[in-house]
């Protein structure tokens, strides 16, 4: 399809601005004056509307379908709390207001902060961090004051990672000056532990964990590694990317960890925008409160609430204001509707978890064969040394189902892997067809493996050269110049070319 | 208990899953969970809401605000009220964009996969650089992520200018940021408003980069070429913070010899709401494309020959480079850069020089009847601005904007709280959804309160 760029015709417009007679003469001086405007696009509303209405019907949400992409949380995003955001209450207040024109805001966010108190089982929270890995690096901050008012952060260096980690855990050890130390993982799926009291000593900062971890296995020797962590003087940092299993069943603060982040678009529903925006507040432990950033949200003796910027040992700002107000207020909404069933959630979301690999495991293989909690990594390997047909080949040909596709080769330790989190937002029907798709596809690997390396057949575009995207990149239009489409579009009719 | 409206699952289903997986109870899937770290005990939170007593709760709070809709504000310092047109809620509500997460298999997501690769083209555009990411968290992290670029690209050197009339929110982050970066945050001082470039390009000397904002946190027009220049001259990057809705009748920093333009894009089509969330858009030259952090969508072919659009350049990113890559960023604000380039091509060239035309009239009236009908003096008279301005009330700003919110008109922002000797001074932003009668208003309201 065109480019909005491609749909513009000089003259045309969808704005209509202000414009006021008889205001005093105003302008910029010459040496500042723009020289050429921006080639925007120029296209009436219409045609804007159905441009971007377009796109959306090439584009695949929670609202189109299954979406069991593993670590990602795809849960249903409630409706209700998109109306709730717009209020104007809500959508059009500004964060530099006097605090008591804003006590219904940080009332939601204080309160905010009680509830994940409570989820995470630890003493305070900050909402400003913006994502998980923002989440991550601010509390890699923390870790870093910590040990700077006890005399040693020359000395602790070193961050703990194990090699199933999300790569944002050792891209925020760099982005926070520390380095990272790899820890292994075992026959299990747990973290390997005669490696890691190799790898523990005054020189080590801190552990940053996900239990469960991206395999989807709780770590049950979660209870000794405290030991061993908190024994050398270090701290332990939760990624929070996996608390969609274990809402109300076991709290990071009870396992030991000193600072946890939440995704507040993993667990507690803000939507996933195609990519952001996300929520990663943390809660920490109490020595760790002072360093948290400015201003903190508090609730006053009269029981007003207040903004708190006389912290003088915290770490300072992270991102501007007080987080993302909007995404706060959608997860509040999303856990006053569950309160206590927040339990009932997560064991939703591991018991759909567990079926699933349950019916799957006997097609693909379980490289760790254990109850998992709210997701699972099974391996394409079987299929790729039988027939050829690998982990991508699979996920391709699930889109001809209908289906989006887990999230494939992660974590590293599993080749071919097919990462699969289904959440608690489906019904027995949709496991059950996901599953019949998964089990007809590998027959398909055996029968026709051309079919899976030719996948996807009936989306809007067949398989994408992603090499070609990264040698030559294109990276913006280029109007007059842009490179046009080596062939015609062609309708491509679903499977037609196979049948011969 | 009742069935949650989010959850599906029957007695029956519950039944035959626990059947095929082999375990007698839900509890009995929780058995690798070490009993000593288990929650033996209910959460401790309010009973579950049903979706009517939930919107009246929201309601409830959300009323105890006094919003943009209730007062008449002037209130900006990096934040504006501009109007978000009809179209943008639209679309950023169509649920196939909002509930796809990032494009990891792109021919499930050619939808905002395109959309994106026509955002990185109007930030281009309007910027004058080779390459855009597809957004960050605010304006304040892209401007950390621009000292990262930094130390990369001038290896060695360790020190970052930053102008002190760059917004403080900006500042503050970057400091946060920066001991994590190995770097040091040296500020060079405004001189009457503006940043001198001679002054400048002596703190530019030895530094990564130099940071300014254009217009500046008072509102002022820096001499922009000037201090892009001053950078060059030291071999340092210079970096422009700009606000997009200026890029209409201002020039392109990519005109001027910057290396990175980017800022905050909240005033381009996303709501104030109390701070976020928004989207921070960052550009740069060709040069420099393999430090971008974050997601970049690039053009490409299918196996039938048809265009489409992938994520690419990943090998900068954290999935694959892990502690080497070029940033940590994984979720951006896709749906809110969405968000603008929906706004911005509603607004299309025409719009955008009519919409800097018409804040620029209105600031230059404000000007005007802030000093001829309320009787204050500009802080900078001599200084050229945008849309915002910096004037002196005669007393606390604070006092002024408190005596004058109880008439119903939030007048500013007292930017002495983040500039000493600022106490009395009071921020004035208008925006195109201002008019001259409320103009008029703020006027007689602060000849009432303000001295």
């Amino acid at each position: 399809m065109k480019l909005i760029y491609e749909r513009s015709q000089a003259g045309r417009r969808a704005s209509t601005i202000p414009q006021h007679e008889g205001l005093p003469p105003a302008g910029v001086p010459e040496e500042l004056r723009r020289a050429e405007p921006p080639r925007l696009p120029e296209v009436p509303e219409f045609e804007l509307v159905r441009h971007f209405t377009e796109l959306s019907t090439r584009n695949f949400g929670v609202d189109t379908g299954f979406y069991p992409l593993g670590s990602c949380t795809m849960k249903y995003n409630p409706r209700v709390n998109e109306r709730l955001v717009g209020l104007p209450g809500f959508a059009s207040l500004h964060p530099l207001q006097d605090e008591d024109g804003v006590q219904g805001a940080l009332e939601l966010e204080w309160r905010l902060q009680e509830i994940l108190r409570e989820v995470t089982g630890l003493d305070a929270v900050s909402l400003q961090p913006a994502a998980g890995s923002q989440g991550e690096l601010t509390g890699l901050m923390l870790v870093r004051a910590h040990f700077e008012a006890r005399g040693e952060s020359e000395q602790r260096r070193r961050v703990v990672i194990p090699d199933t980690a999300h790569g944002t855990n050792p891209a925020s050890v760099t982005m926070s000056g520390y380095e990272m130390t790899p820890v292994k993982t075992d026959a299990r799926g747990n973290i390997d532990l005669d490696d890691l009291r190799t790898k523990v000593d005054d020189h080590t900062a801190a552990l940053m964990l996900t239990n469960p971890s991206t395999l989807g296995l709780f770590d049950e020797n979660i209870e000794e590694i405290e030991k061993i962590f908190h024994g050398a003087g270090a701290l332990m940092y939760y990624d929070g990317a996996n608390l969609n299993a274990v809402c109300g069943i076991s709290r990071p603060g009870d396992m030991g960890f000193d600072i946890v982040h939440i995704n507040l678009h993993k667990t507690f529903a803000q939507p996933h925008g195609g990519g952001g925006p996300g929520g990663g507040p943390i809660a920490v432990r109490d020595i760790l409160e002072p360093y948290l950033p400015v201003p903190a949200v508090v609730r006053n003796d009269d029981g007003t609430f207040g903004l708190d910027f006389d912290r003088p040992e915290s770490i300072g700002k992270v991102r501007a204001f007080t987080g993302p107000f909007g995404v706060l207020v959608r997860s509040y909404a999303y856990i006053r509707m569950y309160g206590p069933r927040l339990r009932e959630m997560s064991e939703t979301a591991v018991l759909n978890a567990n079926y699933v690999r349950a019916r799957l495991k006997d097609a693909y293989e379980l490289p760790y064969d254990r109850l998992c909690m709210h997701e699972f990594v099974l391996s394409a390997r079987n299929l790729k040394r039988d027939h050829g047909v690998t982990a991508l080949d699979v996920a391709k040909r699930l889109m001809d189902y209908g289906y989006h596709p887990p999230t494939i080769y992660f974590p590293l330790v599993v080749p071919e892997a097919l990462m699969i989190e289904p959440t608690e937002t489906e019904t027995k029907e949709t496991l059950d067809a996901f599953c019949d798709a998964m089990l007809q596809i590998a027959k398909e690997a055996a029968e026709s493996p051309e079919l899976l390396k030719q996948a996807p057949h009936n989306r809007p575009v067949r398989r994408l050269d992603e090499v070609r995207a990264a040698k030559h990149p294109v990276v913006k239009y280029g109007f007059e110049q842009h490179p046009q489409p080596d062939v015609e579009p062609v309708a491509v009719e679903a499977l037609s070319h196979l049948d011969d | 208990m009742t069935q949650h409206p989010f959850l599906a699952l029957t007695d029956a289903d519950r039944e035959a899953m626990l059947r095929t997986i082999g375990v007698s109870s839900v509890a009995e899937l929780f058995r690798d969970i070490p009993p000593g770290v288990r929650l033996d005990r209910e959460l401790q939170l309010e009973r579950p809401l049903s979706e009517a007593e939930l919107s009246t709760h929201m309601g409830e709070l959300a009323a105890r605000n006094v919003d943009m809709e209730r007062e008449l504000s002037f209130l900006g310092a990096g934040v504006y009220d501009h109007y978000v047109p009809a179209v943008v809620d639209t679309l950023m509500q169509r649920g196939e964009f909002l509930t796809a997460y990032t494009p990891y298999q792109p021919e499930m997501s050619q939808g905002v996969l395109q959309a994106i690769f026509e955002y990185q083209t109007a930030i281009c555009e309007l910027t004058g650089m080779d390459v855009s990411n597809a957004s960050g968290y605010d304006g304040a992290t892209v401007t950390a992520d621009a000292c990262f670029i930094a130390k990369h690209a001038r290896p060695g050197k360790t020190t970052i200018v930053v102008t002190e009339a760059t917004s403080p929110q900006v500042r503050q982050v970057v400091k946060t940021y920066a001991p994590g970066f190995g770097l040091e945050i040296v500020e060079v001082p405004h001189r009457n408003g503006t940043t001198d470039p001679d002054e400048l390009r002596r703190a530019a000397e030895g530094a990564a980069a130099v940071i300014f904002q254009q217009p500046n946190v008072f509102g002022c027009l820096e001499p922009a070429p000037e201090l892009a220049a001053a950078a060059n001259d030291a071999e340092a990057l210079a970096v422009a913070h700009v606000d997009l809705l200026s890029l209409g009748v201002l020039e392109a920093p990519g005109r001027y010899g910057c290396a990175l333009a980017l800022g905050e894009g909240q005033a381009a089509g996303n709501f104030p709401s109390y701070g976020g969330p928004h989207y921070g858009f960052l550009a740069t030259r060709q040069e420099f494309i393999r430090r971008m952090p974050g997601r970049i969508v690039g053009e490409t072919a299918d196996t039938a020959g048809q265009r489409g659009y992938v994520l690419t350049l990943q090998t900068r990113e954290q999935h694959i480079r892990r502690e080497k890559a070029t940033s940590n960023i994984t979720t951006n604000q896709t749906l809110l850069a969405l968000g603008g380039l929906v706004y911005l091509t509603w607004l299309g060239p025409q719009g955008l020089r009519e919409l800097g035309e018409t804040c620029l009239s209105l600031a230059a009236y404000a000007k005007q009847q802030l000093q001829e009908r309320a009787g204050l003096e500009l802080v900078f008279p001599e200084r050229a601005t945008f849309k915002e301005l910096a004037v002196r009330v005669g007393r606390n700003a604070r006092d002024v904007i408190r005596d004058a919110r109880e008439r119903g008109v939030h007048p500013g922002y007292a930017i002495g709280r983040d500039y000493e000797g600022m106490d009395d001074v009071l921020l004035v932003a208008v925006t195109e959804k201002r008019t001259p009668a409320e103009i008029d208003r703020l006027a007689d309201v602060l000849a009432e309160v303000a001295r």
